[in-house]
């Protein structure tokens, strides 16, 4: 599966004088490249590629909270702020109203694949609370109709 | 006081190279390479600075227990992981000025004589990331990394280290960890990671804002740097004000300016006519403070002596309409979520700090769950592998030192006080 980004890999690894350091960025990769979610089958081929033992990989994903294991996700994650700042400007609203607009409870996907939804324990934007990560950008003091544009806009991306 | 730190914020066309150095950037790096290392070490020490992440430790003097041997490999670590609620300031430098982060981690690598440095910065943070890997890319096309650093026979490699969802990676042990591949867990100190760090190597691990005051430093002196603000804590210092004020964001002022002034001065005072209840001073870990603290200082030693800490300088404001059962719940949640797992008070204590305080602030509190609350916080408190736990018991102990009659009307009545 990471023979496509062989490149990248070796781009990795340079930076490190110990391979198994390596391990985060491969699991990142290997997400990226597959629905948005860890296989089994993907962990094991990079516990084979840094020399380390399939279970150590394993731990290191079943670690932190950015890996998704055995759970392929929509075309687009969407994680809302909901810690003490962003709480405080309205969180609980936001993640109503995208419940509501995208017919899911937070952790689930649309039927059509496009949108999984999730909260995150503060996303280090509270200067412009509320706020919610869509993939890589971050969309900052939301509105009900700033969060109906972003849907819309990401909704229509092929 | 001029901006040293946020002078770029909101310029788009900063974060490049031609432009950090056409408004004289990388000119204290010339300056530091053409003076002996440990005459770098002693200004960072005379200048006062102390680190930006939390702990208030002095740079310098960290700086100078890294062994002087030549032959021993040492690494730099810039922590970057910034996670604590109501922290923004070190994604306020990367994103808006990489290149001052660089100067100052290559100045810093000099000093302590370390061939390679990581940046590890928090999974999330993609643009950020972005903006440093490209940053790096132009210093090395540019002579300022790699190797003979600007002539000098300096040799440095810099490496961007991206997180994958761990507030853990924060505490400096957990970071090198996570570096090293494993689970982000806290190492047993000693030893220190100045004798053994990354890869069981001497490594200084400093925090965004702290490393990017080194240029400013050099170029302008000890001596101006330490005339800012309180003696014991001096320099420039990033607020991050968020809550219920009418312009949050982040305000560099000098250490030691009053939580007032940021409040009311800064930050455009309170969101609606709704009074200031409680202010974080520090990010969540921090004991909230009341209305009659406000003229407090905003430096290491006068928030310690009111007990509580700056921290990371992040300053969370809540009006009356805030209910303090469900801010502690909420501050709670988080570092239950975030405890590595190591060790048992934390691990077993968080989620039941958070269980408690869930059933109050939804209705559904019992008689004596305040005490329960305040006997947990005493077996958990002093007894974790890392701050992480207290972190928690004393957000919830300034809550309810405060607070107490709110938590007990929940557990009475199951409702919010008032």
């Amino acid at each position: 599966m990471l023979e496509n980004v062989k490149d990248e890999i070796q781009g990795v690894l340079k930076k490190y004088p110990d391979k198994k350091s390596a391990v985060m960025d491969m699991l990142r990769i290997a997400q990226r490249e597959a629905s948005g979610h860890l296989t089994k089958e993907a962990m094991d081929e990079i516990a084979g590629l840094l020399g380390m033992p399939p279970v150590e990989v394993h731990a290191a994903a079943a670690f932190y909270t950015m890996c998704r294991i055995n759970m392929p996700a929509g075309k687009h994650r969407v994680w809302v702020c909901r810690n003490l700042p962003c709480s405080l400007m309205g969180a609980e609203h936001i993640i109503k109203y995208l419940e509501k607009k995208l017919g899911i409870k937070t952790g689930e996907t649309t039927h059509d694949l496009k949108f999984t939804l999730d909260t995150a324990e503060c996303l280090g934007s509270c200067g412009t609370a509320p706020m919610m990560q869509v993939d890589d950008d971050y969309f900052e003091n939301l509105t009900e109709s700033k969060i109906d544009e972003i849907l819309a806009a990401k909704g229509r991306e092929s | 006081m001029d901006k040293v730190l946020l002078k770029k914020l909101g310029d788009p066309e900063a974060h490049k190279i031609d432009n950090y150095v056409k408004a004289g950037g990388y000119k204290a790096l010339g300056m530091a390479l053409k003076m002996p290392p440990d005459n770098i070490i002693q200004a960072v020490k005379d200048s006062g600075l102390r680190g930006r992440g939390g702990a208030g430790f002095s740079t310098g003097l960290k700086w100078s227990f890294i062994p002087k041997d030549p032959t021993i490999k040492k690494f730099l670590c810039c922590n970057a992981d910034e996670g604590e609620p109501g922290t923004f300031k070190d994604r306020g430098i990367i994103d808006w000025d990489p290149h001052l982060l660089i100067e100052g981690m290559i100045i810093a690598s000099y000093a302590i004589g370390a061939a390679k440095s990581y940046i590890y910065i928090r999974g999330e943070f993609a643009l950020g990331a972005a903006r440093l890997d490209a940053a790096i890319k132009e210093a090395y096309a540019k002579g300022y990394l790699g190797p003979n650093v600007m002539g000098t026979g300096f040799n440095h490699d810099m490496f961007v280290h991206r997180g994958f969802g761990a507030y853990i990676c924060g505490e400096e042990t957990a970071l090198l960890e996570s570096i090293e591949g494993f689970r982000a867990q806290p190492r047993k100190k000693p030893p220190f990671p100045a004798l053994a760090g990354l890869y069981s190597k001497p490594t200084v691990i400093n925090n965004v804002e702290t490393l990017s005051c080194i240029p400013a430093i050099i170029e302008r002196g000890a001596k101006w740097f330490s005339s800012i603000g309180p003696e014991k804590s001096p320099g420039p210092k990033i607020f991050c004000v968020s809550g219920h004020v009418k312009k949050p964001g982040l305000y560099e002022l000098p250490m030691g300016t009053t939580l007032r002034e940021i409040i009311f001065n800064h930050a455009g005072g309170m969101l609606t006519e709704k009074p200031l209840k409680a202010v974080i001073p520090g990010g969540v870990s921090a004991p909230m403070l009341t209305e009659k603290d406000l003229d407090t200082s905003m430096d290491f030693d006068s928030l310690a002596a009111k007990g509580t800490m700056l921290g990371s300088g992040a300053v969370v404001v809540m009006d009356s309409s805030a209910c303090m059962v469900k801010t502690a719940y909420i501050i709670n949640r988080f570092f239950s979520h975030e405890s590595c797992g190591k060790c048992t008070p934390c691990r077993d204590g968080t989620p039941w700090l958070t269980n408690i305080l869930m059933r109050l602030e939804h209705g559904e509190g019992k008689q004596g769950d305040v005490e329960l609350l305040e006997g947990l916080c005493a077996n958990i408190f002093g007894r974790t592998f890392c701050p992480l736990g207290d972190g928690a018991v004393m957000a919830l102990r300034g809550a309810l030192k405060n607070f107490r009659n709110e938590f007990e009307y929940h557990a009475k009545t199951g409702r919010c006080l008032g």
